[in-house]
């Protein structure tokens, strides 16, 4: 148990010092990266949680795909972060105070046991009526892909539409590319691709588009 | 010394006041905006999964894993977004994204 808990202090002390670090770090790319600590001390905690399916996701999309996505437009972008900065200290006074409110607010709410919490607790409860023989994945894909296989496709749907629109948000058309037409070479027939022109004795043919 | 739901809620409320703050502080910055919003997303993430692991009910994890979906479909979105307004006007400012005087 003392295990668990030192784990615990380590993963929340850290993931909390990490995400305090995306916000005031200078530079964005240490932002990001820190970001990326972040999501793996929350995989940790979720780890302890026993929602080790979640962790896993967390670290594979998140660090491999949103926060890689963050680093890519952040080093694409050409823009003077020092400059985006400058209202940081002047904004400081009230996102403190607006923060510090919230924060006590939230954490009285949860110590004070305000949902009753303390008695409601059932922790490591098996999750399925197969008890503890089956694995958090396994669990997770009983009820994923039986009772909830509309949202888990609406899901699917939701990422389709994402991935849609972010290819169209930054598809560009360049102009002067030339490019294969498969239509139009299909569709050529012998009477538009060859024109047959009576040579008169001793003179010549100019092609069409030389004239013009 | 054990680890109660208090201890992770509190936790998540820590890293979604962080998150709000860095609203607060990065005003002009979209990606730091935007960095915080996942910020804010993962710390609902914990309080689900803590949900989850105290209440021994798996319909916590099941609704963290779509939260998970619509965090990244957001941010994908949002990054586009940012990424064709840089190409048109060369600043990712957001007191400059005033063309629609709204």
């Amino acid at each position: 148990m003392a295990l668990t808990a030192g784990f615990f202090y380590l993963f929340a002390v850290l993931c909390v010092a990490a995400a305090v670090m995306v916000i005031v770090a200078k530079n964005p790319v240490h932002a990001v990266l820190f970001l990326i600590l972040a999501f793996f001390n929350a995989a940790g905690l979720f780890v302890l949680l026993g929602a080790e399916f979640l962790a896993m996701l967390l670290i594979i999309v998140y660090v491999g795909a949103v926060a890689v996505l963050f680093l890519f437009v952040v080093m694409m972008l050409d823009v003077d972060f020092a400059e985006l900065r400058a209202g940081f200290i002047k904004n400081a006074p009230v996102g403190l105070i607006v923060g510090g409110i919230v924060l006590a607010e939230l954490v009285a709410l949860f110590v004070g046991g305000g949902f009753g919490l303390g008695i409601a607790q059932n922790p490591g409860a098996p999750l399925t009526e197969l008890g503890h023989e089956t694995s958090n994945t396994q669990a997770l894909g009983l009820v994923l892909y039986t009772r909830y296989v509309f949202f888990f496709e609406i899901a699917g749907l939701v990422l389709l539409v994402a991935m849609v629109g972010a290819i169209v948000l930054t598809l560009q058309h360049r102009t002067g590319v030339r490019r294969q037409s498969i239509a139009k070479q299909v569709a050529r027939t012998p009477a538009t691709g060859v024109e047959i022109v009576k040579v008169p004795p001793g003179g010549a043919v100019i092609p069409a588009e030389a004239q013009g | 010394m054990t680890i109660g739901i208090g201890h992770y809620l509190t936790v998540a409320a820590c890293l979604f006041t962080v998150g709000m703050l860095g609203i607060f502080l990065n005003r002009k910055n979209v990606i730091v905006i935007l960095m915080s919003i996942e910020l804010m997303l993962l710390a609902v993430n914990i309080n689900l999964v803590a949900f989850s692991y105290y209440l021994g009910d798996l319909v916590g994890q099941v609704f963290a894993l779509f939260n998970l979906t619509v965090a990244a479909a957001e941010a994908a979105i949002g990054l586009a977004i940012v990424v064709v307004y840089f190409r048109n006007r060369g600043s990712i400012a957001v007191e400059d994204i005033n063309m629609m005087k709204g």
